[in-house]
């Protein structure tokens, strides 16, 4: 799960990593009396899930509480990358001496946490990477030991950190936000830039902290700041009835059993000269319920023409699946013509149903190439 | 011989009297696999379909001489379960439950690796030698004994890629299922350098899909260390990213993890790509000479 920048900077705090003080308002008049009791100069900042927000004029800066307001007003409701800003953070201006890059992010590879440090802060890491990739000090941290204060003294003599005060500070930073890290079990921490102003004082000007939806069970507080609105509504109400949905683009709806062969599906709808509306998984099950939720949650998306059920029966048998498809179709309208594809365990048996009922606008193919090929076609290629 | 589980697998299930735990340990056993025991802490003396139940882990290795273990306990105490079964001896942990925080995982690996413990999963449909033992939830009546190896990130794709063979009458020598999840016990290289020394096992099937770059180290590795050949796929052309499809670690973050980099770089290493399950199971059959 990924947090706004204003979420990230509330567990920063919490844990000891120096930020601005700042305020969230989601109205121009909030912004206003935010940057009222804020009392200095303020930088107005979108709230959105996404990068580029800088370019897209989603931060400015503001000397009154009126020019805050003003701001808010042309900020809120803007559109950056697809997602509508909804809400806005205050925050005390900062001056700018140098901006620095630290990270720390779960390495799947090393499968160790890693540190990433460069005094090359404030632009995107992956070309600091590419370009300058001895300006880019990594370290890695056995999760088993932990921390070791030797680890912050690598990082800050890799990246040529020379300044006493800085390299104290920092290092306490690089301590905090590893405790930060495995308490919050978070998948990525990234203060990109983290600042020195002009006296020496180092803080975080920006968050991005992302923490693992399968541990959210032991962090409620966390739990509690999804914002359900950042989701399109297709995926808000396939949470709700735990479908895993995707919403894609395309004009073929997709329903299959494991997200690998879903995946598949996707693909072989793309080398059919078709385009996937979505991505969903009906897990293990293939019961009546099951299909509904699912059929519910792709069908209201407009663009979908046609619709690609691709099921491979494993323990799940495909009789099973057969009947829960047709006890669906009992159960609820569907305008959209329905490819089925049945294949593995019983998909004969599971076929026979099918065809036995031969309900209108069901279409039975018996491999996924030709089911492909058959909602391609349906969807009006 | 075949790879993870065999004829000398003595099974023990951690978390034998749940729903799962039960269906999945009682079809083992009827596959013909030695499940020698089950584990679930204060139900000791019970038995489930004649498999005696243990409350500890160490005590069903002395009783039992268990020395593989199947986990499928919730995910808040899977970690527990595999830090037990390798405290206790066992070599071999195949962990099915999904949805173990990755941090668990992390230090769960960064444990059992230099031990010299084969962990497979967790998130994982299990492991299948066909002909010898079944370990986990894999269909094993879609899947025929045989020579052609078979690991994948994914169940269903793995059994639909199982099936193709099968109908072509290409068999296998095992099929593991590595999970798919950020942090796996298992790599696919840490199988394939298995399947390469599996004298059972002449051609290797990699199932893969997008996030991560397991794919393209093990390229690297086929093309240095291995002799045998390897055909592969790669789900997720038509992934968005920063988009999780289904397993959480399916997700192209930035730039990496495309599937497209995954088979440019497997076919720079000389691995052949097919473009659909059905073209993978073609390949393999064009490769091992089998009839079409």
């Amino acid at each position: 799960m990924d947090l706004y920048e204003y979420q990230g900077k509330e567990l920063f705090r919490r844990h000891g990593i120096p930020v601005s003080a700042g305020r969230l308002a989601t109205t121009p008049e909030e912004a206003r009396s935010a940057a009222d009791s804020l009392g200095s100069e303020v930088v107005v900042k979108a709230q959105v899930l996404t990068g580029g927000r800088g370019k897209a004029g989603g931060i400015k800066l503001a000397d009154s509480p009126q020019e805050a307001e003003h701001h808010a007003r042309e900020i809120l409701g803007m559109d950056i990358r697809g997602h509508v800003v909804k809400k806005v953070w205050i925050e005390e201006a900062s001056e700018i001496a140098k901006e620095y890059y630290l990270s720390l992010t779960f390495d799947r590879g090393a499968k160790k946490p890693l540190f990433m440090f460069t005094t090359q802060g404030g632009v995107d890491i992956e070309e600091v990477a590419d370009k300058t990739p001895e300006a880019l000090a990594k370290l890695h941290v056995d999760p088993l030991a932990g921390l070791q204060p030797y680890h912050a003294r690598r990082l800050l003599f890799a990246a040529g950190i020379e300044e006493p005060g800085e390299q104290k500070q920092i290092a306490a930073i690089v301590e905090k936000l590893y405790a930060a890290f495995v308490a919050e079990d978070a998948m990525l921490c990234e203060i990109n830039p983290l600042i020195v102003e002009p006296h020496g004082r180092v803080k975080a000007l920006d968050s991005k902290f992302t923490v693992d939806d399968n541990a959210l069970y032991r962090h409620p507080d966390v739990a509690e700041m999804r914002d359900l609105d950042a989701y399109p509504a297709e995926e808000r109400a396939a949470r709700e009835k735990g479908v895993t949905y995707v919403k894609l683009d395309g004009e073929v709806g997709i329903l299959g059993n494991g997200a690998g062969l879903v995946m598949s599906t996707l693909d072989v709808i793309a080398q059919a000269g078709g385009r996937p509306a979505n991505f969903c998984d009906l897990g293990g099950g293939g019961d009546a319920q099951g299909v509904v939720d699912a059929l519910e949650v792709i069908t209201p998306d407009p663009q979908v023409r046609s619709i690609l059920f691709n099921v491979f029966g494993g323990i799940t048998r495909c009789d099973e699946v057969a009947q829960g498809i047709l006890d669906a179709l009992g159960r609820m309208e569907i305008a959209q013509p329905i490819v089925v594809r049945l294949d593995g365990t019983n998909a004969d048996e599971g076929r026979q149903i099918l065809a036995d009922a031969s309900p209108p606008n069901l279409h039975v193919e018996e491999t996924m190439l030709s089911a492909a090929r058959r909602a391609v076609e349906l969807a009006g290629h | 011989m075949a790879i993870v589980v065999d004829r000398d697998t003595r099974l023990v299930v951690q978390g034998i009297t749940g729903r799962e735990g039960s269906f999945h340990a009682t079809r083992n056993k009827a596959y013909g696999t030695q499940v020698v025991a089950g584990v679930t802490p204060g139900k000791g003396g019970l038995d489930v379909e004649g498999i005696p139940v243990f409350d500890t882990v160490t005590g069903a290795v002395a009783e039992t001489d268990a020395n593989t273990a199947m986990v499928f306990v919730p995910a808040r105490f899977a970690a527990d379960a595999i830090y037990e079964a390798v405290d206790a001896g066992i070599r071999t942990v195949i962990t099915i439950t999904e949805g173990i925080p990755a941090h668990d995982m992390l230090r769960v690996y960064n444990y059992v690796r230099p031990r010299g413990i084969t962990l497979v999963g967790p998130n994982c449909p299990g492991a299948l030698s066909p002909g010898k033992a079944n370990v986990g939830i894999i269909p094993a009546e879609i899947f025929a004994e045989g020579r052609v190896g078979l690991v994948s990130r994914s169940g269903t794709l793995t059994y639909q890629i199982g099936h193709e063979l099968t109908r072509l009458g290409i068999g296998q020598s095992t099929i593991v299922g590595i999970g798919g999840d950020p942090v796996v016990g298992s790599s696919f290289i840490d199988i394939l350098e298995k399947f390469e020394a599996d004298p059972e096992t002449e051609l290797v099937v990699m199932v893969g899909e997008i996030g991560g770059d397991e794919e393209e180290k093990a390229a690297v590795f086929i093309a240095e260390r291995m002799s045998k050949p390897v055909v592969a796929y790669i789900a997720g052309f038509t992934a968005p990213p920063g988009k999780t499809m289904g397993h959480a670690g399916a997700i192209i973050s930035g730039s990496a993890g495309t599937a497209q980099a995954k088979k440019e770089a497997l076919e720079a290493r000389g691995v052949r790509v097919g473009t659909n399950p059905t073209e993978v199971a073609q390949l393999v059959a064009d490769a091992v000479g089998a009839r079409a």
